[in-house]
């Protein structure tokens, strides 16, 4: 059971869903968020705020993002912690449309 | 007022007492410590035990989600944090005395009770809330001494949110899957002896509609001696419904009723017992001579736009015979001495966090959580909700700053005194703790909960 970040995140970082974190386990670097999974307790609270579903949990997922899981366990513990909601990237908006948001 | 009187300063600091110590009284802690401001924090809980739902609500088979209480246990740590646990405001405390002694004062204290379904003979025995069964099997001191009647072969369930499955799973597990988890030993001893075979989860509304989170709903399909079944004509939708779940803003329900599909192409097979999700029935009798045996429920219809589609009834009844029924339709908080309440919502009547009394703003006090905006989301919402009100407190601070001395935490110990109020601090709680972690080890649990006020004082001697 893990709950990851994938590509949908990409120009977009909206980051609302680390104002739902109960524990703080957003870690990001300018492009796109990541889950650090030792720190996750697979709450959920998160997959729903996102506003391009880039979160994804358990088993239920697109077999194209699997790889997204060994990404946010290797890249999210070296990276800040984002606990508060940030500006999205410029490009957020014009992403959202194209994901069909 | 002088530069040197501002508060939230080392001369003048910010004092809030804040009321209840679950998510939502640990998260406003956290976003007023993170103020960056000086500041002392005073957590009153009537409990000796803190976490509120995460320790007393949160399923015993969902250890992880309880991990949430690392993060609480640091907050607490924080230099101008107290803890004050087996204080009652409003009995031991009022809301006056915490006004007196404090800056503002923010209430946390949840939603306690469960809605009434508002249907005869809601009072027979057999008849409960959710609410009391999951303060049960979770050993919250309260419902200690519920009994609820297991000898029945039928359950039901009303209600289709997490509550609702939570209270169905803890009936649908074996005891093995139960034993090794931090359910309180009275729930796992009855729970041992239970007869229950069925259990009917009813939702007004169709399967496009329930409430789970798909990850709850998931588990159904992974219970060791339970099946979970869902009949195919219920999950033909109407129109409306189709085009919700076409929606891609909409995807948990969609997840629901594609594992509601799974659910209706498997037979039981060899499992013991039957976990039956039912749509667009309500329940509008409860039939029994001295205790439940009958319900009566009505076959509804949605009507309305997507989105906004109620449940009405079509005048077919069916009955289903029953000896239990939880009834898990949602929470209203209670009323608290020196608080404006909002009846109809059952939340205390607040602005943006801020308690309003008709129609003003009523300085000083405050609320986040489910008594702030009423039950809805899981933990981590809740933290979101808290930083909002906080933002509130703090641009009110020079309304708050009335000049008079506040003397925090400080100020209530004489009145505790004086009313003989044995009040436990945190590092108190965690001696408590400890000891629940040492009982739970011989039996491989997490933790024996202490299910007694009086044992979890007795641990301090």
């Amino acid at each position: 059971m893990t709950t990851f970040v994938t590509d949908n995140c990409l120009r977009c970082r909206f980051t609302d869903c680390v104002t739902v974190c109960p524990v703080e386990c957003f870690h990001g670097d300018d492009e796109m968020l990541y889950i650090d999974p030792e720190v996750c307790i697979d709450c959920s609270a998160c997959v729903e705020e996102c506003p391009v579903q880039a979160i994804h949990e358990g088993d239920d997922y697109p077999a194209e993002k699997e790889k997204w899981i060994a990404i946010n366990a290797e890249r999210a513990s070296g990276l800040p912690v984002i606990s508060e909601k940030q500006e999205p990237l410029p490009t957020a908006e014009a992403r959202k449309g194209e994901l069909g948001f | 007022m002088g530069e040197a009187n501002k508060l939230g300063t080392e001369q003048n600091p910010l004092r809030v007492a804040v009321v209840g110590s679950g998510p939502s009284g640990f998260y406003t802690t956290e976003a007023i410590i993170k103020s960056g401001l000086a500041v002392e924090i005073t957590m009153l809980e009537r409990l000796p035990a803190p976490y509120g739902l995460v320790r007393y609500g949160v399923a015993p088979d969902h250890p992880k989600l309880k991990q949430a209480i690392q993060v609480y246990e640091k907050i607490a740590e924080a230099r101008p944090f107290r803890f004050l646990g087996n204080v009652t405001v409003g009995r031991d405390i009022s809301v006056s005395d915490l006004s007196r002694t404090h800056h503002a004062v923010v209430f946390t204290c949840g939603a306690e009770t469960d809605r009434r379904l508002g249907v005869p003979g809601e009072e027979l025995a057999g008849s409960h809330t959710a609410t009391e069964f999951v303060g049960w099997y979770n050993g919250h001191p309260y419902y200690r001494d519920r009994e609820f009647d297991l000898s029945h072969e039928v359950a039901v369930i009303i209600g289709q949110g997490n509550v609702a499955a939570d209270v169905t799973r803890i009936l649908a597990k074996t005891v093995d899957e139960l034993k090794h988890t931090d359910i309180a030993e009275h729930a796992l001893e009855a729970l041992a002896e239970s007869r229950i075979r069925e259990i009917f989860v009813v939702g007004r509304r169709g399967p496009a509609q329930a409430k789970f989170t798909p990850k709850e709903l998931r588990e159904f399909g992974e219970l060791q001696d339970c099946a979970s079944i869902v009949d195919e004509q219920d999950l033909k939708l109407n129109p409306q419904s189709e085009l919700e779940l076409a929606d891609k803003n909409n995807a948990g329900n969609a997840k629901n009723v594609e594992i509601f599909q799974r659910f209706a192409s498997q037979d039981g097979g060899a499992k013991h017992r039957r976990c039956y999700f039912r749509f667009l029935k309500s329940p509008v009798r409860l039939l029994g001579e001295s205790r439940l045996q009958r319900l009566v429920l009505e076959q509804n219809r949605l009507e309305g736009e997507p989105f906004a589609q109620s449940a009405r009834g079509t005048g077919e009844y069916e009955e289903l015979p029953c000896g239990l029924l939880f009834r898990s339709i949602g929470y209203h908080g209670l009323p608290m001495a020196g608080v404006p309440f909002d009846q109809r919502r059952g939340v205390f009547a607040n602005d943006g966090g801020r308690i309003m009394e008709n129609g003003h703003v009523v300085a000083g006090l405050y609320a986040a959580g489910w008594i702030k905006r009423g039950p809805t989301g899981i933990i981590g919402t809740n933290r979101a909700d808290s930083v909002a009100t906080v933002g509130s407190l703090l641009a009110d601070l020079e309304a708050l700053n009335s000049g008079e001395s506040k003397a925090g935490a400080e100020g209530l110990y004489p009145l505790l005194a004086e009313s003989q109020v044995r009040f436990i601090d945190f590092a108190q709680w965690r001696r408590v703790d400890e000891a629940e972690i040492a009982r739970g080890e011989p039996k491989r649990k997490p933790r024996e909960k202490f299910t007694r006020v009086q044992e979890m004082l007795a641990v301090l001697g």
